[in-house]
């Protein structure tokens, strides 16, 4: 698969979902059971992607510096820093930390 | 039009005053977001994808969540993770179709206005429109913070992806640490009730336990599971309320 097919097929699937929403009867969304999923499935998604963005490297899990600066991150966001500015810290200290060590 | 506040009955809320907190309130959103849209572009390039493909997935996926998962997967296993790279935006995106059953109702109007307002319901134009205290200003609300953000996304995407190329290797400025950071920062506010935070913890061990057999993005899919099992049986949740 080609990343164009990736990223044209994922655009499509995505805006298909948005656009099916308007197709649906609302009473689907009166049943808590299938909100409750949905809402819980972009927790796990988005976690998991976190724990893989900072530990994996190829296909083995490594701990470096990415590990101390999403620690930071998280920190800086429960003090309700900005999200730019957050973004822009854990880069920061993930580069010093690999110039430095 | 100088009633004072307190004097105004509930339901007899001013349409004019309300349009123009309902504006307020979107051009705020959407030059708070809008600056994701900068680290995107440059994480995006990052990951390997050209500025052509990082300007589509900001033009037609427009869905920060979806976005950031798609150059995720791609950036750690490469284009032979497509499945996956599609099944995670896919999966990330079908909130945005829960939105769209909520602003139906309020959108209105025939086919062409519901496809154009499907394109931007995402979380923030829902967030928007559903704060707004009358039909008109929850009309104005989303179709405001819409394109405002819809502007203002991609030109930032467009600025990110030109400044990432000029990086050269990017682990040296910490933007892969970068891209883990703004993950934490789409999920953080999600985290006030104790089933999301176990549901979290558990997807990520889950994740990284399978990461080393498996191939890449497969193991985010599993994680998923974990909110599937725990939605359905309602642990760590409220009790129903009738």
């Amino acid at each position: 698969m080609t990343v164009w097919t990736i990223v044209l097929l994922a655009s499509i699937a995505v805006f298909g979902l948005k656009l099916a929403g308007y197709l649906v009867p609302a009473s689907l969304l009166e049943k808590p059971t299938p909100a409750r999923i949905s809402s819980l499935l972009t927790v796990a998604l988005l976690s998991a992607l976190v724990a893989v963005q900072t530990l994996g490297s190829g296909s083995d899990i490594v701990v470096d510096a990415r590990v101390p600066a999403v620690i930071l991150a998280g920190v800086l966001f429960a003090l309700r820093v900005p999200f730019v500015l957050v973004i822009l810290a854990a880069a920061v200290t993930a580069a010093l930390l690999r110039a430095f060590f | 039009m100088s009633i004072p506040d307190e004097g105004t009955p509930v339901g007899a809320v001013d349409e004019a005053t309300a349009r123009k907190a309902a504006i307020r309130a979107s051009v705020g959103v959407a030059i708070a977001v809008a600056a994701y849209g900068l680290s995107f572009g440059a994480l995006s390039v990052a990951a390997g994808l050209d500025l052509w493909q990082t300007m589509v997935l900001s033009l037609v996926m427009f869905s920060g969540g979806s976005q950031f998962a798609v150059i995720g997967v791609i950036a750690s296993g490469g284009a032979s993770a497509g499945v996956a790279a599609i099944a995670g935006a896919a999966l990330l995106g079908t909130r945005n179709g829960l939105y769209s059953i909520r602003m139906a109702p309020i959108i209105g109007g025939g086919w062409a206005r519901k496809t154009a307002a499907a394109h931007f319901t995402i979380d923030e134009t829902t967030a928007v429109s559903t704060a707004q205290p009358t039909l008109a200003s929850q009309r104005a609300g989303f179709w405001y913070t819409g394109i405002l953000l819809y502007t203002g996304w991609n030109l930032t995407t467009l600025a990110g992806a030109l400044l990432g190329d000029q990086l050269g290797d990017v682990r040296q400025y910490g933007l892969d640490a970068a891209a883990a950071a703004a993950f934490l920062g789409l999920l953080w506010p999600r985290l006030r009730q104790l089933q999301p935070i176990v549901v979290a913890v558990a997807a990520a061990v889950v994740a990284a336990v399978l990461s080393p057999t498996l191939p890449a993005g497969v193991p985010v899919l599993i994680a998923s599971l974990v909110a599937v099992i725990v939605g359905l049986f309602n642990w760590f949740g409220r009790k129903a309320t009738p």
